[in-house]
């Protein structure tokens, strides 16, 4: 492309699982501070792209560049403090510990690994600072009231809203959002693409977003890539990928 | 190329002995979750009732038979599933590792207590033979085999095809399998989840029965650490068939005795390796298959779906407390410690003072157990290990560099901290049950390769340490030890407290809780458990050293044995993994306990010595309480401890203290409101408000709206 | 209809140990009738389809099955009776086989003779799931293992099917033909009680709704009424729509 580089390039992703191709070279690009909706049936590979992008599963070809470097190989951490962050559409979180650790958590690791020796004098304790920052995060999602709670007793859909928070806490140029919504009724949907809105503008910050939920997706993404079968069947403007016949017959169906 | 052949035909017995261990312990894995270290005391106790109806009461072969392993073999299940596993239903494969190693630590000294503890020589056979050598087959040929090794290979061939079709043909078999995963889902299927685990348990337990009588005549007398002993190396096998696969375990367990048999064949009878490799075969050959299986290496608990269903645990008593009750409790930890500093000093006779000694020592290395397991959630069977790297290097240092005994006690603790940092680094992606076996095949290694080399242990003759003078302190004194013991444990003490509130500790408490999610907001899990381990390994290489110098030498046996490993990590578990205190709490129980028991027991026979004119009846019910109980005593309540992690995952000590602070709480609070106020009625306390949504949404959200009044339409 | 509901919830309070999620909730499912479940995150919907399956025992009031009291009885009584829950999120058992987890269930439900049956039935309301009947239910997608769950329970065919966050993680295609063989089974004869967050699906098929509101009911009635009368309730809703 002729404009700047862009922020993410993952380059004919190939992945399979013991017969099954998950996913058949898959190129796919987002820039800075955009926010781009990856959609597809059931099954199609998206998830299994994340995995690959995020480092949690090695794709068996491809080449995977973030902000101008190449990723290949990197563990998943390394990659996360590179600007990657996700969620996950199995809701992952750290049980055993109260909402705002998980965000005090996220918030250490950001500045890195935290140095033994700080932690032997006693020197690593939660600066106001830090308490501060997860604070705020915690009142821009509504979590204020649960911040206490400990996070196995929060219903499923709250629980979204605090992986994503954790996931914000990173301050993530890309960040990856993996069926953000389930779980969440159309109003409290409506909310959540509001913040992501908020974030993707004030931090610049771009979103691949996977979601079935269609009318967010229109309403928040920019562009579209559409995965079948572990194909890129389309992409493009959001509109225009919508009002693709193929992709109507192999996701939308009659009623959309 | 024939006489490797012949060695290794000779081997299929032994490889049936070990199969038809591994696969009951793959069965009962498969069927409850538990990795069941004790199975081999299940073994034992139908072993043993089988020796005793048979030759102490003469009983004919069939009817003791079924009573040692049909009956009492099932009913041992029942019994274990009622009072035990069921309450453990849900909680992790760690929890329930834990207590699998109580019952191995608590049921030998049980049937110590109640057939009496006399040797039991020459366990009766299982089959018609008077002879064993009588029935030799095929005969004639060079390949011999007699009648017990023929009934072991028949009886394990009838186990495995018995299990291949309960597994495949069987709905029972699926079932099994699906309750150990979520009996919750099971239920919701409309089976019933606590019969089905009630059978696995029965039918493991049989198959225990039945490997116990089977195997008994293989030692010259009945020992439960005999059959511990197999059982142990009969674990690579079950790595083999990756905990899941029956007839991979039978395969697994069959190479084994081959393999064992070559080498003992072929490996010149006196080279190191011989002496060194033969017995450790079965343990680098677990070590090496939990590296390099593939399958082994990211096998994950699945866990329950239905786990939102149970109320998240209570909070920590550290958390509930205010910040005056937190001072409190910690004026309070002071002045305890204090007195026992002072009582140490003033008031104990040097026996006394020796125990306590030990105790303070042993709590230091207990603390390598909080790190590892309260602060990591990793369960390590090698912490004695690292404190006899420990204690061997202190001695080493001193004795070869001349150096300082202090300064060589922290040389000790620093390389065994690398040892641990190096054992991480392997063995970190194992999960759960795999890193325990892991760490156990390491322990084991330990033991059968290096510690016989003398220039590790001295060989026979145990490394002296001598007591250092620091200045004018002569540590010599028994008193003066006894405070540098309290100090480095205070020392250790402290370090652990910071390190598990600092980000080494919270980034632990991520990784215990989603290690994938930790990863993905930039926590490095190799970094953090490396750190564990080490910090773990080298507070226990402390110790060790410690405990050397006080008893004046490195005695691996008397201090260091990979059993007492065991032990500590259940005695720490069941006082609380989490906590500082319960580590010191449980590393002066270890020492004090056996001989507070020791005392209360001495009390009967006193009383009746005392008392010529009692009825005879109580006399005979008072002189069954023996003072040389006290240890085995000690060991149930030890295992038995373990048992109460099945209601108390966070531990005694933290129950105990989470309930003196609600009670010292409440006291406080009816003070405080010395008038009374007006009792809420509000069915919502404001801490228990159920949703809470954010307050904007509140004021967008229109109040519901209600139709007719009653709710049913 | 003068038969008892097939399930009844009396003043049910229920909770998770000092926590309380519900309170003095009650409705009914009448026989051959559906009824939805809406409300906020939290509202305690998923608590109230875990107290009709016996996951949750209340701990007060009670839960009637065909005018049975089954309060207090064990999980797998309950679904003797006829009900059939299929959790919220993917609940399906990691590490069987997707034709395992059918299995599973079918066994017990249609007998030996009828499981191959059964599995048939699924295997055509999923044909995803035909083509992976030996793979790992752990390593199925999210959508697959939904279906999984769904599969279970629509074949069976129960008496009273509760089904939680119905659609959740489903693409559209998917959400739309699970929604006809829920009419098909429905017509069939069983009864549903549906929390779904996509409220127009919902509505669409429900007969009565019930809002729920921090773990009281708010709203129990026809679900046109709660298009009528709580037109702003909804309107938050469908703004995004
Ligand atoms: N470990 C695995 N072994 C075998 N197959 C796998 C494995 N992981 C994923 N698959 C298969 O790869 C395909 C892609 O899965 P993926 O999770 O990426 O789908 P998805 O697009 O995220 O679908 P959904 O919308 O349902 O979440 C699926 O068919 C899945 O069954
Ligand atoms: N295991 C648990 N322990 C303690 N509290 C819990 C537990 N599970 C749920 N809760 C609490 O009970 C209340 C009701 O939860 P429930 O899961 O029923 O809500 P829900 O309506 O299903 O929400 P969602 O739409 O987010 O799934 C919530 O406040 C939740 O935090
Ligand atoms: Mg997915
Ligand atoms: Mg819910």
């Amino acid at each position: 492309m002729s404009e700047a580089q862009a922020l993410l390039e993952a380059e004919r992703i190939t992945k399979r699982f013991a017969g099954i191709s998950a996913l058949e070279e898959v190129t796919v690009e987002v820039h800075r501070g955009e926010l781009v909706g990856l959609i597809g049936p059931n099954g199609a590979g998206k998830t299994t792209l994340f995995d690959c992008l995020s480092g949690k599963l090695r794709p068996d070809e491809g080449d995977v560049r973030f902000d101008g470097r190449s990723l290949v190989g990197l563990p998943v951490h390394r990659r996360a403090r590179l600007g990657l962050a996700r969620t996950f559409q199995r809701i992952e979180l750290f049980s055993g510990m109260n909402v705002r650790d998980q965000l005090l958590v996220a918030e250490r690791a950001r500045h890195g690994g935290g140095s033994f020796l700080r932690d032997a004098v006693g020197l690593s304790r939660p600066t106001a600072d830090e308490i501060e920052r997860c604070d705020r995060m915690l009142d821009l999602l509504g979590l204020t009231p649960d911040a206490d709670r400990p996070i196995e007793s929060l219903s499923l859909g709250r629980g979204r809203l605090v992986e994503l928070g954790r996931a914000l806490m990173t301050e993530p140029k890309l960040l990856f959002l993996d069926e953000p919504s389930s779980g969440l009724d159309r109003r409290e949907t409506h909310d959540m693409g509001t913040v992501l809105q908020a974030v993707q503008e004030r931090s610049h910050t771009a979103i691949l977003l996977v979601e079935h939920d269609v009318p967010m997706v229109q309403r928040l993404a920019t562009r579209l890539y559409v995965l079948d079968a572990g194909h890129l069947i389309a992409s493009g403007p959001t509109r225009e990928v919508l009002d693709d016949p193929a992709v109507r017959a192999a996701y939308l169906g009659v009623g959309v | 190329m024939i006489e490797i052949l012949e060695l290794a035909v000779r081997g299929v017995p032994t490889g049936c002995v070990f199969a038809l261990l591994a696969v009951g312990l793959v069965l009962t894995y498969k069927t409850s979750g538990v990795f069941n270290l004790a199975f081999g005391a299940q073994a034992y106790v139908s072993a043993v009732v089988f020796y005793e109806v048979r030759k102490e009461h003469e009983w004919p072969l069939l009817p003791a038979a079924l009573l040692a392993i049909v009956v009492i073999g099932p009913l041992l299940g029942l019994l274990l599933d009622r009072v035990l596993f069921r309450h453990l239903r849900t909680s992790g494969s760690v929890a329930k590792l834990v207590t699998s190693l109580g019952l191995l630590v608590a049921i030998p000294e049980l049937v110590r207590l109640a057939f009496g503890s006399e040797s039991k020589k020459n366990p009766p056979p299982l089959w018609y033979v008077e002879r064993t050598d009588q029935w030799l087959w095929p005969e004639g040929s060079r390949f011999v085999l007699d009648a017990g090794q023929v009934t072991t290979i028949l009886a394990t061939l009838v186990v495995v095809a018995g299990l291949g079709v309960l597994f495949r043909s069987t709905a029972l078999g699926l079932r099994m399998r699906a309750v150990v995963e979520s009996p919750r889902m099971v239920e919701l299927n409309g089976i019933n989840a606590e019969r089905v685990s009630m059978v696995s348990w029965m039918l493991s337990s049989f198959l225990a029965g039945l490997s116990g009588v089977l195997l008994a005549p293989l030692f010259a007398s009945l020992s439960p650490f005999d059959f511990f002993t197999l059982l142990v190396a009969a674990l690579a096998a079950t790595a083999f068939g990756r905990l899941s696969s029956i007839p991979l375990t039978l395969l697994g367990g069959i190479l084994l005795g081959v393999l064992q048999a070559i080498l003992a064949g072929k490996l010149p009878t006196d080279s190191i390796l011989a002496n060194g490799l033969r017995p450790a075969l079965p343990f680098v050959v677990l070590f090496a298959l939990l590296l390099f299986w593939p399958g082994l290496r990211s096998a994950r608990d699945a866990a329950d779906p239905l786990a939102g269903v149970d109320p998240p645990p209570p909070p920590a008593a550290a958390s509930i407390r205010t910040r005056f009750l937190t001072v409190g409790t910690r004026a309070f930890a002071v002045t305890v410690s204090a007195i026992g500093l002072l009582l140490g000093w003033f008031v104990l006779d040097s026996f006394w003072l020796g125990l306590v000694t030990s105790g303070v020592i042993l709590g230091v290395i207990m603390l390598s157990i909080t790190v590892i397991t309260g602060m990591g959630g990793m369960i390590s069977l090698c912490q004695a290990t690292f404190a006899a790297i420990g204690a061997f290097t202190t001695a080493r240092v001193v004795d070869s560099l001349g150096m300082s005994v202090i300064v060589a006690i922290f040389v000790g603790a620093v390389v065994a901290a690398a040892v641990g940092g190096l054992l991480a680094l392997p063995v970190l992606r194992l999960e759960g049950v795999y890193l325990a076996l892991a760490t156990l095949a390491f322990a084991l290694m330990f033991q059968s390769v290096m510690v016989p080399l003398d220039w590790v242990s001295g060989g026979t003759t145990p490394l002296r340490v001598p007591r250092p003078v620091i200045g004018p302190v002569d540590l010599a004194e028994n008193r003066a030890f006894f405070v540098l013991a309290a100090a480095l444990l205070a020392l250790a003490g402290a370090l652990v407290y910071v390190v598990k509130r600092g980000t080494t500790g919270r980034f632990l408490d991520a990784l215990r809780g989603s290690e994938y999610a930790a990863a993905s907001v930039g926590i490095s899990a190799t970094r953090a458990k490396v750190i564990a381990f080490s910090l773990s390994a080298g507070i226990a290489g402390l110790g060790g050293g410690l405990l050397a110098c006080f008893y004046g030498a490195a005695n691996y046996d008397q201090s260091f044995n990979f059993f007492y490993g065991l032990v500590w990590v259940v005695l720490v578990v069941t006082a609380g993994a989490r906590s500082v205190q319960a580590a010191v709490i449980s590393g002066l129980g270890f020492f004090l306990i056996p001989e507070f028991l020791q005392r209360l027991f001495e009390i009967p026979g006193r009383y009746v010595a005392d008392h010529p004119d009692l009825p005879a009846a109580v006399e005979a019910v008072l002189r069954t309480i023996k003072p040389e109980y006290s240890l085995g005593v000690a060991f149930i309540l030890f295992g038995f401890g373990a048992l109460t992690y099945a209601k108390h995952p966070e531990g005694i000590i933290e129950v105990q203290t989470r309930a003196a602070l609600r009670k010292v709480m409440g006291a406080l609070d009816r003070t405080d409101r010395s008038q009374p106020t007006p009792a809420t009625d509000d069915a919502r306390p404001p801490d228990e408000d159920p949703a809470a949504p954010a307050t904007d949404d509140d004021a967008r959200r229109p109040a519901p709206v209600r139709t007719g009044g009653a709710g049913v339409p | 209809m003068t038969t008892a509901p097939i399930l009844e919830l009396v003043d049910v309070s229920a909770g998770y140990g000092a926590f309380r999620a519900l309170f003095g909730v009650s409705f009914a499912v009448p026989a051959g009738t559906a009824v939805a479940i809406v409300g906020p995150n939290g509202a305690g919907k998923t608590t109230v389809a875990r107290v009709c399956s016996g996951l949750v025992q209340p701990t007060s009031g009670r839960v009637l099955v065909d005018g049975d009291d089954v309060t207090g009885a064990a999980t797998h009584q309950v679904a003797r009776r006829g009900v059939a829950h299929a959790p919220e999120g993917r609940s399906v058992f990691a590490t069987l086989s997707v034709e395992e987890n059918l299995t599973l269930s079918f066994r017990q439900a249609f007998g030996r003779t009828g499981t191959g049956d059964g599995l048939a039935r699924a295997y055509e309301l999923f044909p995803r799931l035909g083509e992976r009947r030996r793979q790992l239910a752990g390593s199925l997608s999210g959508g697959e293992q939904r279906m999984l769950t769904l599969a279970r329970v629509l074949v069976l065919e129960p008496r009273l099917l509760v089904a939680d966050e119905l659609s959740l993680g489903l693409a559209p295609i998917v959400t739309e033909d699970v929604y006809r063989t829920l009419g098909r089974v429905r017509a069939a004869g069983t009864a549903l009680l549906i929390v779904e967050q996509h409220l127009d699906h919902a509505l669409a098929i429900a007969d009565e709704v019930v809002v729920l509101d921090r773990g009281e009911v708010g709203f129990v009635g026809p679900a046109h009424e709660l298009g009528d009368r709580a037109a702003s309730f909804l309107s938050a809703h469908e703004e995004t729509v």
